[in-house]
């Protein structure tokens, strides 16, 4: 094997005297950081750290946060249970059971709505295939935390009682 | 039986030097780190709303590895694995008994040298115990029973093997100048001044033997950019990845045991120790009232200033929080409010009129105040260069120690010798 025409490492460069010494070098170097410390020491506050739990990051508005179900104007879930969104999943995160619905108009609504979050890749995809409007993940939240996987499969209720201002 | 307990208390002094640089140390070590990085650093831990700038952090780690599980190996050599880290501590402890921090302190009429153990051969006694540290990496490297320990340990001593020589041949050149193996006389021996006005420190009379101690010493204390045997990034934490909670603890406060040493050789073989430049100990005796009352002056208005500083945080970062935190900045005013007026009111004792005896221990203790100044400003230099500088690699190593270093302090150890037998 040949090692003609691949790039030279940096040790095919010629140093100057001064260089070869590194000693020159390593004051430069120190020089630089000593240049941050004392500019971060005497502007504290100007450092792009957020202080994250008082701080927050606020996104655009098309950020994909956790999913939230729209309602109607009577509370009920606007959703009717077409299986469009579980069907699209690409994660398949999401199990609809559906029930018959009082009112023939609307023909079905779902018993049951579950999001695993966990498994959600939060593509968006659930959304732009509703033809109802009825599930968005426009709340802003990301703070997604919970203490055992069993929680992190939201019901119906938990989805249709999510904000939308991100603070939850 | 006076001089057992002057040991023990300088022992204890020394002991509760050390365990408070440990905990200082690890502070500026993540602060500075964090600022050299445009990062704020640790800022959490707080006890009633006080974080102290994050020197709690230190105190909630103790607190949390002494609580925390101690995992070991099935297949470690019970008693090394259990005896390499308290080795590595105790050696890296006892090298602290040969290094003065000051010179002497009368007390009830009696001179006590402040140095635990002068030995005729302290530099020696230096060299010896400085290399057995290795020992301890090594037996935990090997106890431990994993690969990438075994390979920290070995690393460590191929490191030590290389590096101690150049340490050795570079103090020679010092032993040269200053003719004695003797720690106390080597620091004595830097008060005077070279054709009147420039100190007679180490680093002047022996400016490239400094710079190979200065290198040697990162490469004994295991330090970046020498850290070989602990690179994350090649054998995941080196010679301590078998060890948890205390025990771990334990090899932490010995690496910087071993950084506030090497800061404490440094300063005491190379920058006069407790030396004062220009104000030798007669000088400080005579001018002491004055020197007393100018120092007086000015901690009261440093901390005046410090204290202004945290009225306009006070002013500044009113409810900021919304919790104990915002007491913070009233409680650091009143604190260094309290010190300026203790200063001020220190000026109504008359300080300027201070008897022979006052005189005396004024000098001892601005030597000693001398001595940590120089310490700090050193242990200070190991952090900065461990965030300024890439690490080596094992081969770069090896080279600059033997092909470089080693031929280099030859040199000096000849020139050296040729000028002390001419001059």
């Amino acid at each position: 094997m040949s090692f003609e025409g691949l790039p030279q490492g940096s040790g095919a460069k010629e140093k100057s005297f001064k260089e070869s010494l590194y000693l020159w070098e390593v004051l430069r170097g120190l020089g630089v950081t000593l240049r941050h410390l004392v500019r971060n020491i005497f502007h504290t506050g100007e450092m792009p750290t957020m202080q994250y739990p008082e701080e927050k990051r606020v996104y655009s508005d098309r950020f994909r946060g956790r999913h939230r179900l729209t309602k109607r104007e009577d509370g009920s879930p606007r959703c009717v249970a077409c299986q469009m969104c579980s069907t699209v999943c690409p994660a398949d995160c999401i199990t609809i059971v559906a029930a018959e619905h009082p009112d023939v108009e609307i023909e079905k609504y779902p018993d049951s709505f579950e999001i695993d979050l966990l498994r959600c890749v939060y593509c968006g995809l659930c959304e732009e295939a509703c033809p109802c409007d009825a599930i968005r993940m426009d709340t802003g939240i990301y703070e997604i935390a919970a203490d055992s996987r069993e929680k992190f499969v939201v019901d119906k209720d938990f989805l249709l009682n999510n904000t939308t201002d991100g603070t939850r | 039986m006076t001089i057992v307990w002057e040991s023990l208390a300088k022992i204890g002094f020394m002991f509760a030097l050390i365990m408070g640089m440990v905990v200082v140390l690890i502070w500026m070590e993540r602060k500075g780190a964090a600022y050299i990085q445009d990062r704020t650093g640790p800022n959490r831990a707080a006890i009633l709303g006080i974080r102290l700038a994050g020197l709690v952090h230190p105190v909630a780690d103790v607190f949390k590895l002494l609580f925390k599980e101690d995992i070991t190996p099935d297949g470690r050599h019970r008693a090394l694995y259990n005896l390499a880290p308290w080795l590595v501590m105790t050696i890296a402890l006892s090298t602290y008994a040969v290094v003065p921090f000051g010179d002497f302190l009368t007390v009830a009429g009696r001179q006590v040298p402040l140095v635990v153990a002068d030995l005729d051969v302290g530099l020696l006694f230096i060299l010896a115990i400085a290399s057995l540290g290795t020992y301890g990496v090594v037996m935990a490297g090997w106890a431990a029973n994993n690969k990438f320990t075994f390979l920290g340990g070995v690393r460590a001593t191929a490191q030590m093997i290389s590096y101690e020589i150049n340490m050795g041949l570079a103090l020679m050149g010092l032993i040269l100048v200053f003719a004695s193996l003797r720690i106390t006389d080597i620091t004595a021996g830097q008060a005077d001044l070279l054709w009147g006005w420039l100190p007679k420190w180490g680093v002047v009379v022996q400016p490239l033997g400094f710079i190979l101690f200065l290198v040697s010493v990162f490469a004994e204390t295991n330090r970046n950019p020498f850290d070989l045997p602990e690179v994350e990034s090649e054998i995941v934490a080196g010679y301590h990845l078998e060890y948890s909670s205390m025990k771990f603890a334990l090899f932490f406060m010995a690496e910087y045991a071993h950084m506030v040493i090497g800061a404490a050789l440094i300063a005491t073989l190379y920058f006069g120790g407790y030396q004062i430049p220009w104000l030798p100990r007669p000088a400080l005796e005579a001018h002491a009232g004055t020197l007393l009352t100018v120092k007086l002056v000015a901690v009261a208005l440093v901390s005046l200033l410090i204290a202004l500083l945290f009225m306009r945080r006070v002013q500044r970062e009113k409810g900021k929080f919304g919790d104990a935190r915002d007491r913070e900045p009233v409680l650091g005013m009143g604190l260094w409010l309290v010190v300026a007026v203790a200063a001020a009111g220190a000026l109504l004792l008359k300080p300027w009129a201070i008897g022979p005896a006052g005189a005396s221990v004024f000098a001892s203790l601005a030597q000693v105040g001398a001595f940590l100044v120089k310490l700090v400003f050193f242990a200070w230099l190991f952090i900065w260069v461990r965030w300024t500088l890439p690490r080596f690699r094992y081969d770069q190593l090896m080279r600059l120690g033997w092909k470089v270093m080693l031929p280099l302090g030859l040199a000096n150890l000849v020139v050296t010798a040729l000028v002390v037998a001419l001059v």
